[in-house]
């Protein structure tokens, strides 16, 4: 009864609304959180006077939201922290192909989907971070030899749980196979300085605290740190230093931010638009100083901070790879014992 | 309304004995034994001082007894996650604590001992800390209620105080304790954004794995299925307990009196009963009030008041809707108390321990649905497409709601309407009242209290709801619980104080008008 009077009503309220809402607008379904999209997006409607909506959450709600609403969603524009959400999308086929040059030439083929899917705005990269008074940093050179004996009870890293990790394994699964990376995790979990718990940031204060002498986390987290408002914070983060794993060999390990349009997209011309704005050199700017990420685009200027933490030879495994292989990863994390 | 769960149920047909192979042999003894753990060390914190404050308020007037009445509500505005997020801050290797500890005694980094806040043991006490308050309400009316005969009785008998209390004061009101202990532990259950930031795996984030990580859908449905049996066993133990207890009050002679204090005593009993509302309220507001003050962007405050009227208009809608719901389905268990019906509203109330996302799941395959067959009903015959009405509005959300926080309303309305007597119905059979006109003009007046505390509750509950807002919410639409979690899981802490200490500030509101209303229960009993 309920259902029905209420469902009457809004069915009242939206044949008004709908008659009136002909003006250019796109609508965003983002995984990145409101603070860090919505200044690129005012900056998008101010240049061309399209309209955009915004709903912010978790990408898999996100995507489960746009697989429910069906043809009818409203979604235009799918926006992702992490690889692995963007393929699965593509794969639950809700995604569409975004055929524009534009894309191709400024985004590397191993950051943008084969078939035009999906492509990556922001590059995110997961070093290991070690504590500048207690690790000579010529004891470390690999992943791989982190599963030495000489780091028992020394290493922090967050949940399985977590996307970066997954991701980071997944990579691994297709640059060394699964079986070493088994191993290779097995031996990690034994030398893990505490259960897992917290975030990124978490792990380097722990470094710092010496509850552990070294943490795998994403720069930008280390980034932040060092230019939070509180003096303390400022201050634990300037006794991590960033060291760059396996670059004689394949490279470190870095994951994206990137962008889809949604199949059933109703304001396809708006969508490729702010796509293609947020690949400007002004965004990638604005990417790169505010959250500390690394541009997608070449020649874009990092942020000091960056900078500082020193150039460094990323992966370049298949990203699609990366994402078909993420359930895979987080069993093979179960099975290690990888709370 | 029991849709949503039924389409998580309905997940046990397509089973996937390769993945429960996986989960069994890694990870799921273990999401069992934390969950176990966490429920009943919950259960029984929140028992013990829930059941104690409610005691002493009642029995004893001490110096600052009318103060600390409406203090140990003021939990109930702290979100559990938030409380989390403040007691690290305090509490870990950087925070005040610590480094007062290692200052005062030089010490260095790995010399001492300090117990971890983020463990199994610390999340047990933090949601003891914010839940005890669901044991209090329900134990203080049930010990307001007995009669002040019983004491003297075993004032007579040469019985002690405490004697007293265990042997007839506590076995007397068990059904009531249960009753919250049981809603506590749901509500710990259900609990996710603090077992994952404590890294504890529990079925809850073992369920987020099951569907975000390994993109299984099904096999994340079935550990929900799983997590309901569970609850549904609470349920019936909780019933069962409450059965041969089945008595309708019938207020013949005073209520029971508090007893007057002095001196010492008065001093400890009030130290006594504000240590739960200290470290439940005091201590983490605050510590948000200083990061607020201290770091805070005072310029982001402009959007604020549109945060707080979302969510307040949110919480507002939603607990009429599910207030109205639960008053009816009481009522209709009152007029035909059949298993068919009874078995209905205990189905309902299993959404009370479902994750928010699970039930966000669960109502938008169905609405989306519906929405899909609305739009191609309306193209064929009328040539228009409304768009997604019910999935991508408000309506969602209130559905949502009404499912996740059904139980606690409807434990207000069923003990409220178990308390009128027969008697009054009958009588107004007699006077040839229909089934309406009585539920207007009987039961409605008299239920006035128990329908206004099942609102505020309701209230403050969708007030801190997060996951399924969070899903769910339609363009541009933002409320403060949204802001402090993408603030704070974006690990900005200090940064999530502002919207963190803006839901305890609306949230304190209607706990306070909650105290009110259970005085005036109370008075209405004396």
């Amino acid at each position: 009864m309920i259902l029905r009077i209420s469902s009457v009503f809004v069915l009242f309220l939206l044949s008004i609304f709908s008659v009136n809402s002909i003006a250019a607008e796109v609508n965003v379904y983002s995984a990145r959180k409101e603070a860090l999209i919505k200044p690129i997006l005012d900056d998008f409607s101010k240049e061309t006077g399209i309209k955009v909506n915004l709903i912010t959450g978790g990408a898999d709600a996100l995507i489960s939201r746009i697989q429910s609403e069906g043809q009818f969603s409203p979604a235009d524009v799918l926006i992702s922290t992490d690889v692995g959400r963007l393929v699965r999308a593509k794969q639950l086929g809700i995604t569409q192909v975004n055929a524009d040059d534009f894309v191709v030439e400024n985004v590397p083929a191993y950051l943008r989907d084969e078939d035009q899917h999906w492509t990556a705005l922001t590059l995110r990269a997961r070093p290991i971070m070690y504590a500048k008074d207690r690790v000579n940093p010529e004891s470390l050179s690999t992943m791989q030899a982190l599963t030495d004996e000489k780091w028992k009870n020394r290493i922090c890293i967050r949940s399985s749980n977590n996307i970066y990790n997954q991701s980071m394994i997944s990579g691994m699964i297709q640059t060394q196979g699964e079986a070493k990376t088994l191993a290779w995790a097995k031996g990690l979990v034994a030398n893990f300085a505490r259960t897992p718990k917290g975030g990124d940031r978490d792990q380097i204060k722990a470094v710092v605290a010496g509850e552990c002498d070294i943490a795998i986390a994403n720069t930008y987290y280390l980034a932040g740190m060092l230019n939070d408002e509180e003096e303390a914070t400022r201050k634990t983060a300037q006794q991590v230093a960033v060291f760059w794993p396996d670059q004689e060999t394949i490279g470190a390990h870095v994951n994206i931010s990137g962008v889809s349009i949604a199949k059933h997209a109703k304001n396809l011309d708006a969508a490729k638009a702010l796509i293609r704005f947020m690949l400007t050199d002004e965004a990638q700017v604005w990417y790169a100083e505010t959250n500390h990420e690394y541009p997608v685009k070449e020649g874009i200027k990092w942020s000091q901070t960056l900078q500082d933490m020193g150039t460094f030879k990323a992966q370049d495994v298949s990203l699609s790879k990366v994402g078909e292989t993420n359930a895979k990863a987080l069993m093979l994390m179960d099975s290690a014992g990888w709370r | 309304m029991g849709l949503p769960i039924f389409v998580i149920f309905a997940s046990f047909l397509f089973w996937d004995a390769a993945i429960w192979q996986h989960l069994s042999s890694t990870v799921l003894p273990r999401y069992i034994s934390n969950s176990a753990t966490l429920a009943f060390g919950v259960g029984f914190g929140a028992t013990v001082i829930g059941t104690y404050l409610a005691w002493l308020i009642v029995n004893y007037d001490f110096y600052g007894r009318r103060l600390i009445q409406w203090l140990v509500l003021l939990p109930l505005a702290m979100p559990a996650y938030i409380i989390a997020y403040t007691y690290t801050g305090l509490l870990d290797f950087a925070g005040p604590v610590q480094t007062l500890v290692r200052d005062t005694f030089t010490l260095g980094s790995q010399d001492y001992w300090f117990p971890e806040i983020r463990s199994l043991t610390g999340a047990i006490v933090l949601m003891s800390l914010v839940l005890y308050p669901y044991v209090y309400i329900l134990a203080r009316t049930a010990f307001s209620e007995q009669s002040q005969k019983y004491r003297e009785v075993s004032e007579l008998a040469g019985v002690s105080p405490l004697k007293h209390f265990l042997k007839v004061a506590l076995p007397l009101a068990r059904p009531a304790i249960m009753t919250g202990a049981a809603l506590a532990m749901m509500e710990a259950l259900a609990d996710f954004g603090t077992v994952e930031y404590f890294g504890v795996s529990t079925f809850t984030t073992g369920i987020y794995r099951t569907w975000f990580g390994l993109g299984d859908i099904n096999a994340a449905s079935q550990l929900s299925g799983f997590l309901c049996l569970f609850v549904f066993i609470l349920i019936m133990i909780e019933k069962l307990s409450r059965r041969d207890s089945q008595n309708y009050s019938s207020r013949q002679g005073k209520s029971a009196q508090a007893k007057k204090v002095r001196g010492m005593q008065s001093a400890f009993l009030f130290l006594l009963c504000s240590l739960p509302v200290t470290f439940g309220f005091i201590v983490p507001f605050v510590q948000l009030a200083i990061w607020t003050f201290s770091f805070s962007d005072i310029s982001s405050l402009e959007d604020y008041p549109e945060y707080a009227i979302n969510s307040a208009m949110l919480a507002g809608i939603g607990c009429v809707v599910v207030v109205t719901m639960a008053l009816l389905f009481s009522y209709a268990k009152r007029l035909q108390p059949s298993k068919t019906v009874s078995g209905f509203i205990q189905f309902v109330s299993l959404g009370y321990a479902m994750p928010g996302t699970v039930i966000a799941i669960g109502v938008l395959v169905p609405l989306g649905w519906l929405d899909i067959k609305l739009n191609m009903f309306t193209n064929a015959y009328f040539d228009v497409q409304p768009g997604l009405v019910l999935s991508g509005t408000i309506f969602a959300l209130i559905f949502a709601y009404a499912i996740r926080f059904m139980s606690v309303a409807l434990n207000n309305t069923e003990a409220g309407i178990q308390r009128i007597k027969p008697s009054m119905d009958e009588a107004s059979k007699v006077l040839g009242d229909s089934s309406m006109q009585r539920l207007f003009r009987i039961h409605i007046p008299l239920l006035k209290a128990s329908l206004l505390s099942a609102a505020l509750l309701v209230f403050v509950d969708i007030l801190k709801e997060l996951p399924a807002t969070l899903v769910l919410r339609p363009f541009n639409f933002n409320t403060l619980a949204v802001k402090a979690f993408e603030l704070a899981s974006d690990e900005r802490l200090i940064d999530a104080a502002l919207p963190s200490i803006t839901i305890v500030l609306v949230g304190i509101l209607p706990v306070i008008l909650l105290t009110k209303t259970l005085d005036g229960i109370e008075r209405k009993y004396a």
